[in-house]
């Protein structure tokens, strides 16, 4: 099945790869990167090849600390002080970039290659104008006029598709918005028309509709101009998007390269099997199908063990064989160019299921435990004229928010950032009174009621799970101290011993050792303290509980552990799980209804199934579109939205989405707030347009049920 | 923008407001005390009374306030009691010595801090970081009046180079500047060079720096055109508190010297009751330090884009 | 002194017991021997302070006891002793007084930074957790002290209040409280958006509580350094007060009264007398500076 010898394979690949007499714009070859520290030599990145040609899109993928930004730096010769590189060679069109001297460097660097960063606002400085810092690029590599700078600068915002380029240029980097920056760094990079583009999470920190316009635009880019690029990126979905060829990494290793298809389809490395079979994509249920996660936790630069890195956490490890020495790249017979580092890539059988899957019945929801009606949070805010005091203005932070919620389900609140879901969530924990309407909690009206003015046993009822792993816990004390201070707060145990048992019990429930009870936060990974949070949060057995995209900021591998988790203690317990997220996969695999948010409105709300399939609203759709997804069974109807998020400060007078709106109405929508329009029972849409219009709609995403297909003999060399 | 500056302004009247009133009441709220600092530790309890009813500090401390707040605002600074002339006379002339010397001062010290800061900080760690570093940590800690003794020892005392004095009896000497302006400077500038330093260390390490090499600028670009200014915005707030700073040293080095300032007036003011004196000395400096603050607040709006047009 | 933390008396904790503010000091000060330059601050300071601490048995003389004027640095006493550091004009041994006067200096301004870490550290929590008016006035009465340039401060509370051990740690309280209540302000400001905070607030703990528990102990980092640079200025103040004859009042040691009152003889051939208690100030105060420096250096490893 997989050629005996990494020589024999690299023949194959060397005939398939070079067709003609192309140079590959960038060969990486047995790269090793490491950094220097205190405590000594910490090896990021080893043996790392690469061999990119003209035209190429190549994706690299893999979790944080698995060293792909490291790569791309290398790339561009900016490792920093303490980073070098230790081994290998970096070909740029041919030539060796060590050995070139600075002046050559920087002649490359921003002329052949060009590089996009994950944050636009940090990347760009914020004290010059945006003509100057684009200007810069012909000034520096080619001889040109100061006006002549200046004019291709603004063709090429033009050709970003910013509109407005003239406005564009004469501002400061943070008075244009986050969507805005990214394209001027584009925009910057494809100045001198470069060989090679490096994307290193370009849209990470962009909102998920503002995402699909910028990875549109890289698209684009890469078929019009013929640009090579290397795509960084944590998401699969993404790198399928925009990537002909893509290397797996994990822990500093290429675990898997090859074309998407093969790898896609027939993955060959248990790591890559493993991500794949974590992330929630459209077939997965949460009770058919649930997610697997992968065990344990990615190893430290310098506690990597002898051997396959991911052996420890692997299912198919076999010792002796797998942890006896560094495991090389082998081929995989068929296909062409596909590699693995994987001792047993042709002894295990790839089509079964790995992991023994428990699946789970669907859980019967209960009563309605939470009740909203027409929930209003308004700010005022002022904004300082003349003198100290000026005109107020009003933040409609959430308006007019209705939905139930009962016991054992779970109703997922989605939105962008600014769709007001965290001031929903401030509204319901009593850290804001409601401006209007009503919160029911049973009987209780909590819409007025401070969480001071709550009694202990309804705060304890309403718990909430955080966000930001590394801001979830007091770093300062025990993980164990905090757990026993929310059940000591809420009475649920008043001597010290029984509150000491129940500490432990929890952190059993949520599968943590027990001896964590006396660790500081500081000596855990981020995904041990959403656990943590977690187990804070059921402490004083609540009945609701928020979860505020708990599972965002972790890994792949790590999300998929916490989600079932988080929802294996709510199916015990019967809680109702109140799930905010931005994420529409995740969202899709777990909840039972949804709500749809868009600049403080109910754009739409239903169950799971309603929301994501006809009629939708225009919203809904252009969401769904945006979506990444992991899945080349998937195909997905195209609706890439124009224009950026309008400020909260500022939202349009009628329906909230109608500047963005494909199917908006002039003179209606703009002026005149959209009327609910109940599609069935449960299931309501906030739009002008008429019912059979919606109804018209088409699915954006259709799945092709056909199982894997087979290895395809004809994606042969010579087809290439 | 303009809101700002009107904004700004507002609050340092309202600071000056304040002050102005805690100066007054602090040196003339009881009147008896008043008039024993004017008429001496010998007078009569008759004579207090009298003097407090021809001066009219028999009415209420509201009603003198007003009235001294007035005349202050009219130029009108009282009589020193040492001196026995108008505070008018004696004052000015101190205030443009004092001027002098922290002028001088400001310009040398806030041009070698800068400097010296740039170039620690443009290389973080390197053997200059390291030695500027090192050099301006044990600078600070050199306070004026132990400088003054451990420089006069070795400029006057040892070399002989410099006059010991500062009085200017033989009119203005800029020679006998040198060692004020030494001592000064000497504890000063450190602290402008750590802030510069740290800030520019922290702009070179920043993604737009990156971004500028990586985009080919030459490095010389990038430090003069990317680093410097954003580098140099937040020192600048730290360069304009200094004038406060000077203005505390200034007292201890113009006491030091025998430099005839405003510092020394104050401190002889302070130490003898003389009441007026105190009252002028205080408010100016107060006025001074609130005036630079208001400016440095102003300038540093102004050059960070970023909330000057938010 | 940084970690206030009623709860931790008032109630028992079996579970899981925090290591001692004591022990999270000597991890700090264990780790200082990754930084040179914290090392030497520390080795300075706790040189003086066990200089202050053993003052009875360092100090050969009694520090106000005229006995020979005008010795030299290592002459010999007539007891037969050496006078290491020479005496003063009046005849008072120079080593007796450094240490007796360092005493001095250690305990005011140890005490005086203490007293305006507590103010200034509940005026800054204060101001940063509750916001909106209490912040303003907080703000606003710091803003109007600091405006006085601080020496001039000084001069104005001592010369109406007298020259006092008391109002010299009132002045420094006064003058200092509301450079501390800035730093602490704005920590708070940051670390109450913290999550866990949120988390807290959500539980319905108190406000007190969660600005002692929840956001003291991770001020700590900054605070620590801060307060060792204070310590270092507050030495740099009380020498300066005594330097302009607003100190304590003499014959007792005093390194900035002895300074002023020799330096009329540093030209006339004793530099020695005002130099060593100078040179004594400038030491200490690098001691300080250092450690603090090593502090910093030290917490942003991490």
């Amino acid at each position: 099945m997989v050629t005996s010898t990494p020589i024999q394979s690299q023949t194959l690949a060397e005939t398939w790869a070079q067709p003609l007499d192309q140079t590959p714009v960038l060969e990486c070859r047995n790269l090793c990167i490491s950094y220097f520290v205190r405590a000594g030599e910490v090896p990021a990145v080893v043996d790392f090849n690469l061999r990119l040609m003209p035209g190429e899109a190549h994706g690299l993928v893999g979790e944080s600390g698995c060293g792909k930004s490291t790569v791309a730096l290398a790339i561009m010769n900016y490792m920093g002080k303490n980073g070098a590189i230790t081994g290998g060679e970096i070909l740029f069109q041919g030539r060796d970039m060590r050995t070139m001297t600075a002046e050559e460097l920087r002649q490359i660097r921003g002329s052949k290659i060009a590089m996009v960063y994950q944050e636009p606002m940090a990347s760009l400085n914020p004290s010059m104008k945006i003509a100057d810092q684009l200007a810069e690029v012909p000034l520096y590599h080619e001889e040109v006029s100061q006006a002549d700078a200046f004019e291709r600068s603004r063709e090429m915002l033009a050709k970003v598709r910013l509109p407005d380029p003239g406005r564009i240029m004469d501002s400061y980097p943070h008075q244009i918005s986050g969507g805005q920056q990214q394209r001027v760094v584009i925009a910057m990079a494809l100045l001198s028309n470069p060989a090679l583009l490096l994307l290193d999470e370009p849209t990470t920190a962009l909102d998920v509709t503002v995402e699909a316009g910028i990875v549109e635009l890289i698209k684009d880019i890469s078929n019009e101009i013929g640009t090579s690029m290397i795509y960084i990126s944590h998401n699969l979905g993404l790198i399928l998007e925009t990537c002909d060829h893509l290397t797996v990494m994990y822990s500093g290793e290429a675990v898997e390269v090859g074309r998407i298809n093969d790898v896609f389809n027939r993955m060959r490395h248990p790591y890559t099997q493993g991500l794949f079979s974590s992330i929630p994509v459209p077939g997965t249920d949460k009770n058919a199908r649930p997610l697997v996660a992968i065990p344990g936790q990615l190893p430290l630069p310098h506690q990597r063990p002898t051997g396959c890195n991911f052996g420890p956490r692997c299912g198919h490890f076999v010792s002796g064989r797998c942890d006896t020495s560094a495991v090389p790249m082998v081929s995989v017979s068929g296909d062409a160019g596909h590699k693995v580092r994987c001792v047993r890539a042709s002894e295990i059988d790839w089509t079964a299921r790995t992991v023994n899957v428990t699946q789970r019945e669907p859980v019967e929801v209960g009563d309605v435990v939470l009740r909203v009606e027409e929930l209003s949070k308004h700010y005022e805010v002022q904004r300082t004229g003349l003198l100290l005091v000026g005109e107020t203005k009003t933040v409609k932070a959430n308006d007019d928010l209705t939905f139930r919620a009962r016991e054992a389900e779970t109703v997922a609140i989605v939105g962008e950032s600014g769709c007001g879901k965290s001031t929903f969530a401030k509204v319901l924990m009593g850290l804001e009174d409601a401006t209007a309407g009503e919160v029911f909690l049973g009987d209780l009206e909590l819409g007025q009621l401070g969480v001071r003015e709550r009694d202990s046993k309804t705060v304890a009822q309403l718990q909430m799970i955080f966000q930001n792993p590394f801001d979830t816990l007091n770093p300062s004390h025990t993980v164990g101290s905090q757990i026993a201070r929310v059940i000591r707060k809420f009475g649920v145990e008043t001597d010290p011993v029984k509150i000491h048992q129940r500490v432990l019990e929890l952190l059993d429930t949520v599968k943590l050792p027990r001896e964590f009870a006396e660790r500081r936060p500081r000596q855990l990974s981020g995904g041990q303290k959403q656990r943590v949070g977690i187990a804070r949060a059921f402490a004083g057995d609540p009945k609701v509980v928020i979860a505020d995209e708990p599972v965002s900021a972790l890994d792949v591998s790590v999300q998929a552990a916490v989600t079932e988790l988080l929802m294996d203690i709510q199916r015990d317990n019967r809680t109702t799980l109140l799930f905010i997220s931005h994420d529409l996969s995740v969202v899709r695999y777990l909840a039972d209804r949804v709500i749809v948010m868009y600049l403080g409105q109910i754009m739409e709300k239903g169950t799971t199934e309603e929301i994501f399939s006809p009629p939708y609203h225009p919203y809904t759709e252009a969401l769904l579109s945006a979506v990444p997804i992991a899945d080349m069974s998937v195909t997905k109807r195209k609706i890439v939205l124009s224009g950026e998020l309008p400020s909260p400060t500022n939202p349009p007078a009628g329906c909230p989405f109608s500047t963005r709106c494909p199917y908006v109405i002039p003179g209606t929508c703009e002026s005149t707030p959209p009327p609910e329009r109940v599609m069935s029972a449960g299931h309501a849409i906030a739009c002008h347009l008429q019912d059979e219009h919606l109804r018209a709609m088409q699915p954006v995403i259709e799945i092709d049920d056909t199982p894997d297909p087979p290895p395809e003999p004809e994606l042969l060399p010579a087809a290439e | 923008m303009l809101n700002l500056i009107l904004r700004r302004l507002g609050i340092m009247l309202l600071i000056m407001l304040v002050v102005s009133m805690l100066l007054f009441f602090m040196n003339e709220g009881d009147p008896k005390l008043v008039a024993r600092s004017v008429l001496g530790p010998f007078a009569q309890d008759q004579q207090l009374e009298a003097w407090i009813q021809q001066n009219g500090y028999d009415r209420p401390i509201m009603v003198r306030y007003v009235d001294w707040l007035v005349r202050l605002s009219q130029g009108d600074l009282g009589d020193s009691i040492i001196y026995k002339v108008p505070v008018n006379e004696i004052f000015w002339d101190r205030l443009a010595n004092t001027g002098i010397l922290a002028g001088v001062t400001f310009l040398v010290m806030v041009a070698l801090a800068l400097v010296l800061g740039v170039l620690a900080g443009i290389k973080e760690g390197s053997i200059q970081d390291r030695v500027i570093s090192f050099v301006s940590i044990i600078t600070t800690s050199i306070p004026e009046y132990a400088s003054a003794v451990i420089l006069g020892g070795i400029f006057v005392f040892w070399l002989g180079w410099l006059p010991g004095t500062s009085s200017m009896t033989a009119g203005f000497n800029p020679v006998e500047l040198i060692l004020p302006v030494m001592v000064l400077t000497l504890y000063g500038f450190g602290y402008i060079a750590r802030m510069t330093r740290a800030s520019m260390a922290e702009v070179m390490t920043s993604q737009y720096i990156r971004t500028a090499v990586l985009k080919g600028i030459p490095y010389n670009r990038v430090v003069m055109r990317h680093a410097l200014r954003n580098a140099l915005i937040a020192p600048f707030t730290v360069i304009m508190l200094q004038f406060n700073w000077l203005l505390s040293g200034v007292v201890v080095t113009e006491y030091a010297f025998g430099y005839k300032g405003f510092g020394a007036l104050l401190l002889e003011a302070a130490l003898r009751r003389d009441i007026y004196v105190i009252e002028a000395c205080g408010i100016v400096a107060v006025f001074v330090a609130v005036t630079t603050q208001t400016i440095g607040d102003i300038v540093y709006t102004y050059l960070n884009p970023r909330i000057r047009f938010s | 002194m940084v970690d206030i933390t009623p709860t931790r008396t008032t109630t028992p904790e079996p579970i899981a017991r925090p290591p001692s503010t004591m022990r999270r000091w000597l991890e700090s000060i264990a780790l200082l021997r990754e930084s040179w330059v914290g090392s030497i601050g520390a080795v300075i300071v706790l040189g003086f302070a066990l200089m202050a601490v053993l003052a009875p048995l360092i100090a050969p003389y009694d520090p106000n006891l005229p006995m020979v004027p005008f010795a030299f640095p290592l002459s010999a006493a007539p007891d037969g002793g050496v006078f290491w550091l020479g005496t003063d004009h009046l005849g008072r041994d120079m080593l007796s007084r450094i240490v007796w006067g360092g005493q001095r200096v250690l305990i005011y301004a140890t005490v005086a930074t203490m007293a305006a870490y507590i103010v200034g550290v509940l005026m800054g929590l204060m101001a940063g957790y509750f916001r909106g008016w209490t912040d303003e006035i907080i703000t606003f009465i710091a803003n109007v002290i600091l405006s006085f340039p601080v020496m001039v401060l000084y001069v104005l509370i001592i010369a109406k209040f007298g020259a006092s051990g008391a109002n010299i740690v009132l002045a420094v309280v006064f003058a200092s409280s509301p450079g501390i209540m800035r730093i602490v302000r704005s920590l708070t400001l940051d670390i109450a958006t913290r999550e866990y905070v949120i988390a807290a607030q959500t539980r319905g703990e108190s406000s007190w509580y969660i600005m002692l528990w929840e956001i003291l102990p991770n001020a700590r980092g900054p605070l620590i350094v801060d307060f060792c640079l204070r310590m270092g200025y507050t030495t740099i103040t009380i020498g300066a007060l005594g330097f302009l004859g607003l100190g304590l009042p003499p014959p007792d040691p005093d390194w900035g009264g002895m300074i002023t009152e020799t330096r009329s003889f540093v030209l006339a051939g004793f530099p020695h007398m005002a130099i060593i208690p100078a040179v004594a100030v400038s030491l200490l105060v690098l001691g300080f500076n250092m450690l603090a420096d090593g502090l910093r250096e030290v917490a942003l490893r991490d």
